[in-house]
């Protein structure tokens, strides 16, 4: 197979770039704005971790990311760049290149991402055979050391069974074989470990860890699970109804969070240790996608919330690279056009201090 | 961390937060034994053949767990999942008949009883399930859902019922007016505050909880925990806790059992079993845990392969094809041929290991630091 486009390692940019992303559903019930104007970046060989609850917007990121999204779903606005290349205009073809070749993807549920009916080994060396341009024989061959790899003891064996044969972890691995048998420059990891019990967890993470530093795979890493984020990623963005609302390296965001439903999310969950002890809560739930709110999305469960918040909060730069779509000051104070500043003030005034869209 | 000061929780000290979150700790009157579980097996055949009634062999769930749940107190049951904890909370309310063994409530046992005589025991036990979306009939009213059980225990007037479960929706904080919606427009915490509603409405003294908070959200999830704890508070409800997460455990219980394969391997008040784990599984569990704190990324216990399975399980300790102490005690014979029985090696925490006095700071840390991870067999090209 020619490759018409080159993404790999060594070309101009951040691998991953995305700016002002718009992914919306156009639905019987009216538009559903799951992700609206997301602006992040994965640097070449960086684990970046998105958190969020359901419905927040990132696993539709990550399917637009790969131009995965079906209808009626739509990229209407924004650009994916890999390494500056723009992933958007291109073709079905040309996609189907960058799918597998440069970045490949790995599901939450592994039972219902492989094929049951072909063996595990079938299904890696067809990808391997069709992104590699491999023999039948070199694929299966590529396939059974894939296995190995990841771990799967007696991998020539294992490459004759079928998914059902197979346990979760042993399945999750299979699917990581899968997705890292063409050497991709990016991972994209969607709850990969949700599923999994706390021990397989372990051996999962550890496993994407050595990966990682074997072959310099960069990996997005979507999770709601604030652990397995504080284990693995260098950077954090913090998704809130299809919003960044929050963006910094890992050690800011848990050590000094700035969006009060970051810090509200970080308080509420139990950690070993906390025996008996009242959990802090985020009240309410979030948003109906088809009747957001004006304004701050959500300043309905915020207990900082303001007049002001009536009118969007900037994404405002909170500290070096850190940004919060909040009103508060870095500091966490009201901001200086005032708690109550109505629309005509605080509009232009959000325009001064936004640093994204 | 060496500064409290800077953990986000900590910081959070003065801010709007704190409101929300009143720091006193809460403790609970706990009594004499509510729930005797007594050397309860439950094996479920495997059957096949022509005809599909042979008996081919059996998964061995629950495989003689024997243990006593306090009046007041919570007790956490955790583990994988095919560990067991699920069928066995099943068992207990007699939801699944028990293959042998027994459980007495409250001094008398359930299991000889007729269903008559079980109408009224159940008035006492009740469950929350874990799929709050599966567990509540789409095609009848949050009314009738909460209202179905005070029905069939005698209370025939509507409107006393109507009464009833405005309180109850009350109590769990729904909206009194939505005693007419259906499941489907409800979100997935207000839910399982519909489940909660429902096995209170008979006003228990024992609810079983079936991993209550594991399909919600984060956010959605400490709203649930704090309404258990304030109800149980309020009522003096008694609960078993069933969970795999350790940390959600933690938080909630006063005491914890650790299963694996269908057999208790650990049972200790809360503080013993967090602090100094004296299974080796137990300790792993602990290890596998992603920790919160991204300054202090650890170093792991991994073990290694998956659970076996339980219509098959490994001979003597279950748990010796996958210990690690095993391993570094040089494989002794006796994992592999003896059943480690619980024994108290602790006031108050049983363990059923037979080396569990090596279980020591220091052979947890030789194994950490040893064990490669996951691809013990394969180097890395």
């Amino acid at each position: 197979m020619t490759h018409s486009i080159d993404l790999g390692r060594g070309s101009d940019g951040p691998l991953l770039e995305l700016r002002n992303l718009k992914t919306h559903f156009f639905t019987q019930d009216g538009v559903v704005k799951a992700v609206d104007g997301v602006t992040f970046s994965v640097d070449d060989g960086k684990t970046l971790g998105v958190v969020g609850e359901s419905g927040c917007g990132k696993s539709v990121t990550a399917m637009s990311i790969l131009r995965l999204v079906g209808r009626p779903g739509r990229i209407v606005e924004g650009e994916i760049r890999v390494h500056g290349r723009d992933l958007v205009p291109l073709s079905e073809n040309e996609i189907r290149d960058v799918r597998g070749n440069t970045i490949s993807m790995i599901f939450q549920e592994p039972m219902t991402s492989l094929n049951p009916v072909y063996t595990c080994g079938d299904q890696i060396a067809e990808t391997v055979a069709l992104h590699l341009n491999l023999g039948r024989k070199a694929a299966m061959d590529r396939a059974i050391e894939m296995l190995r790899l990841v771990g799967i003891p007696d991998p020539k064996r294992r490459a004759r069974e079928y998914p059902h044969q197979l346990s979760g972890g042993m399945r999750q691995r299979v699917m990581i074989a899968m997705a890292l048998s063409t050497n991709p420059v990016l991972l994209i990891a969607d709850e990969p470990t949700t599923a999994l019990d706390v021990t397989i967890q372990a051996q999962i993470l550890e496993l994407m860890k050595e990966m990682r530093q074997t072959n310099g795979t960069a990996i997005m890493l979507i999770t709601h699970d604030l652990g397995v984020v504080a284990e693995m990623a260098d950077d954090v963005v913090v998704m809130y109804a299809g919003k960044v609302v929050e963006m910094s390296s890992v050690t800011k965001i848990f050590e000094t969070p700035h969006h009060p439903y970051t810090k509200g999310l970080l308080a509420s969950i139990p950690r070993l240790g906390d025996r008996r002890t009242r959990l802090a809560v985020i009240e309410g739930t979030v948003p109906n996608p088809l009747n957001l709110p004006t304004g701050c999305l959500f300043k309905r469960r915020c207990p900082y919330a303001m007049p002001i918040c009536d009118t969007a909060p900037p994404l405002q730069q909170v500290a070096p690279d850190h940004v919060s779509r909040c009103w508060l000051t870095p500091e966490g104070a009201a901001p200086e056009v005032g708690a109550a500043a109505p629309p005509d003030v605080a509009e232009p005034a959000a325009a001064a201090l936004s640093v994204g869209p | 961390m060496t500064e409290p000061a800077t953990t986000p929780s900590a910081e959070l000290g003065s801010d709007p937060l704190e409101r929300l979150m009143p720091s006193e700790p809460t403790a609970t009157p706990v009594g004499g034994a509510l729930i005797e579980v007594e050397d309860v097996v439950k094996h479920f055949d495997i059957r096949g053949g022509l005809l599909g009634i042979s008996k081919l062999g059996a998964v061995r769930a629950v495989d003689g767990v024997s243990f006593k749940v306090r009046r007041g107190e919570t007790l956490g049951l955790v583990g994988e999942s095919g560990c067991g904890k699920t069928t066995l909370g099943k068992v207990i309310l007699r939801l699944i008949p028990a293959t042998s063994g027994q459980v007495v409530v409250d001094g008398k046992p359930i299991f000889g009883l007729s269903e008559r005589e079980m109408v009224a025991v159940r008035r006492d036990m009740q469950i929350v399930f874990q799929d709050p979306y599966s567990s509540l009939n789409p095609r009848m009213t949050v009314g009738e859902i909460v209202g179905e059980g005070p029905y069939v225990h005698g209370l025939k007037s509507k409107r006393e019922r109507e009464d009833l479960v405005r309180e109850l929706l009350a109590k769990v904080g729904l909206n009194q007016s939505h005693i007419h919606r259906y499941p489907h427009e409800f979100s997935g915490g207000q839910r399982q505050r519909i489940g909660i509603a429902r096995a209170l409405a008979l006003n228990p003294e024992f609810v079983v909880c079936d991993e209550p908070v594991s399909a919600l959200d984060v956010s959605i999830q400490s709203q649930v925990l704090n309404l258990l704890d304030d109800l149980q508070q309020e009522l003096g409800l008694t609960y078993l806790f069933i969970a795999h997460n350790l940390a959600v455990v933690e938080h909630i219980s006063d005491r914890v059992g650790v299963m694996y394969l269908g057999k208790l391997v650990e049972l200790a008040p809360v503080d013993g079993l967090y602090n100094q784990p004296a299974h080796p599984y137990t300790v792993a569990l602990l290890s596998a845990v992603p920790e919160t704190d991204p300054r202090r990324r650890k170093k792991r216990l991994v073990l290694r392969g998956d659970v076996p399975s339980p219509a098959n399980p490994p001979s003597g300790c279950r748990f010796h094809t996958r210990c690690w102490l095993r391993e570094r005690l040089g494989n002794p014979e006796r994992c592999q041929t003896e059943e480690p029985l619980l024994r108290e090696i602790r006031p108050g925490q049983e363990v059923a290991c037979h080396f569990s006095e090596d279980v020591t700071p220091e052979t947890i840390d030789t194994a950490t630091r040893r064990l490669p991870p996951v691809s013990a067999e394969a180097p890395v090209a």
